[in-house]
């Protein structure tokens, strides 16, 4: 879409635009795809016909307070008839001329499931300031103006931050409205063997769950990285699936996955740099490369790695939250848990 | 360098629901196959570069919250993919050629 009409529309020329900024503009570039003309448009529309005299109208506009009105031959779309038409023929002193007579055509419409960024679009070519908006059959169904869109998109920003502000709200004061001498949340996941369609789901909905708590971006990065590398380990290498757990505490997360089997014969050779022991199905998607546990190791503070061979392994990953990263409420001094 | 010029100069296809373009300025790239080596290695907002067209793609991209994907060669992901990318806001771009010029060039262009 033309960078012009959204900066005609937002008036950001000349801000510096931050980080958040960018966020914000992206989802509105989103919007002006996702919203269609019929959710934006003004559906009471006030036609003129061709018939009527230019005093008329201006009278019609002037009660409604609208800047230009469609005009109708019956059922039959004729032309606009606009403020700027009738300032025309004001100074040819025309006012009782009719309005077919200063009307402008060719009718430039829209259609009512077009995305709103096709009409942004047909503004900034056209000079136009209103579109009908005309339905499959060619009926006038409503109009749209510069000033529909913007408050369409304003509504639908809003209705956005509401709902993931309302989620963010709500979970964020989860430690803080409980009262205990230690409050976890646990999440479960099961993982099912060779779910290769499925994998990352798991460490995805951690990763939104630990930011709607309120986690910093950092954290929750740093938990979906592990937390995808262990839900991998299980996709790949157990027999029968595995179980994905994560415990979230105000001043830790712990991480579990266990199965039971194959397990790993050599657990420090695992725990090796480029050692692999992937399936060449495995390999041909991209993973194998024995990166995956060296990434856990990275990104946690503690990590265990336990494995009987015929019985199962159990990875155990833990990040202690600094001052500044720790979840709001819950106790100072929580006792140590057992795991 | 905002990722529409990308697009345009290195005759990229976008494979994922248009949006607009000029509103996203990639920070350097990364180009790697291994999935784990991508974890590893590539940063928030850059442009990652691979052949793999697989659905593992979608969810790496996101967790490591890279800019874009460039899948060279002609891979063409399944359909379910393309669909995974979009709901989760991933842009997938599709080349025939291999990921050395495509990284070769970005350098060029000063994405690094």
């Amino acid at each position: 879409m033309s960078n012009n009409s959204l900066q005609e529309i937002y008036g950001r020329k000349g801000r510096i635009v931050t980080d958040q900024d960018a966020r914000e503009i992206g989802r509105v570039e989103e919007l002006a795809y996702e919203l269609k003309n019929r959710d934006v448009m003004s559906r009471e529309v006030h036609t003129a016909a061709p018939q009527m005299s230019i005093s008329d109208v201006l009278m019609m506009l002037r009660k409604h307070r609208i800047s230009g009105a469609p005009v109708m031959d019956g059922e039959q779309l004729a032309g606009i008839i606009s403020m700027e038409d009738i300032v025309r023929a004001m100074s040819e002193n025309a006012l009782s001329a009719s309005v077919s007579a200063y009307m402008t055509r060719p009718v430039i419409s829209a259609h009512d499931y077009d995305s709103i960024v096709k009409s942004l679009e047909t503004f900034t070519k056209s000079g136009l300031g209103r579109l009908p908006v005309v339905d499959e059959s060619g009926k006038l169904v409503g109009m749209v103006t510069k000033g529909d869109i913007t408050r369409g998109i304003l509504l639908a920003l809003q209705k956005d931050y509401h709902d993931e502000e309302l989620r963010r709200y709500r979970a964020s004061h989860l430690f803080e409205d409980i009262t205990s001498d230690r409050t976890s949340l646990i999440l479960r996941y099961r993982i099912k063997p060779r779910d290769f369609v499925n994998g990352g789901q798991a460490s995805s909905h951690i990763k939104r769950a630990l930011l709607r708590l309120g986690a910093p971006p950092q954290l929750a990065r740093q938990c979906g990285i592990a937390v995808y590398e262990a839900e991998i380990n299980l996709i790949i290498h157990s027999t029968n699936g595995g179980i994905l757990r994560v415990q979230i505490e105000p001043h830790r997360i712990l991480m579990q996955t266990t199965d039971d089997g194959p397990g790993i014969p050599d657990v420090a050779q695992a725990l090796t740099p480029g050692w692999s022991t992937a399936s060449s199905e495995a390999r041909a998607m991209g993973f194998g490369a024995g990166m995956g546990l060296v990434n856990i190791k990275r990104c946690v503070d503690k990590m265990e790695l336990e494995s009987t061979p015929g019985k199962g392994t159990k990875l155990l990953m833990e990040i202690n939250l600094s001052a500044e990263e720790k979840f709001k409420g819950g106790a100072e001094h929580p006792e140590e848990p057992p795991v | 360098m905002n990722l529409q010029t990308i697009i345009e100069q290195l005759e990229l296809t976008p494979l994922t629901q248009p949006r607009d373009f000029r509103g996203i300025q990639p920070r350097g790239g990364y180009a790697s196959d291994m999935l784990s080596c991508v974890m590893a290695g590539a940063q928030p907002g850059n442009i990652w570069i691979t052949l793999q067209a697989h659905i593992n793609v979608v969810a790496v991209a996101s967790l490591r919250e890279v800019s874009a994907v460039i899948i060279t060669e002609n891979a063409h992901p399944e359909p379910d993919v393309i669909a995974r990318a979009n709901e989760q806001g991933i842009i997938l771009l599709s080349t025939p050629e291999p990921s050395y010029p495509i990284a070769g060039k970005l350098w060029e262009m000063g994405i690094w």
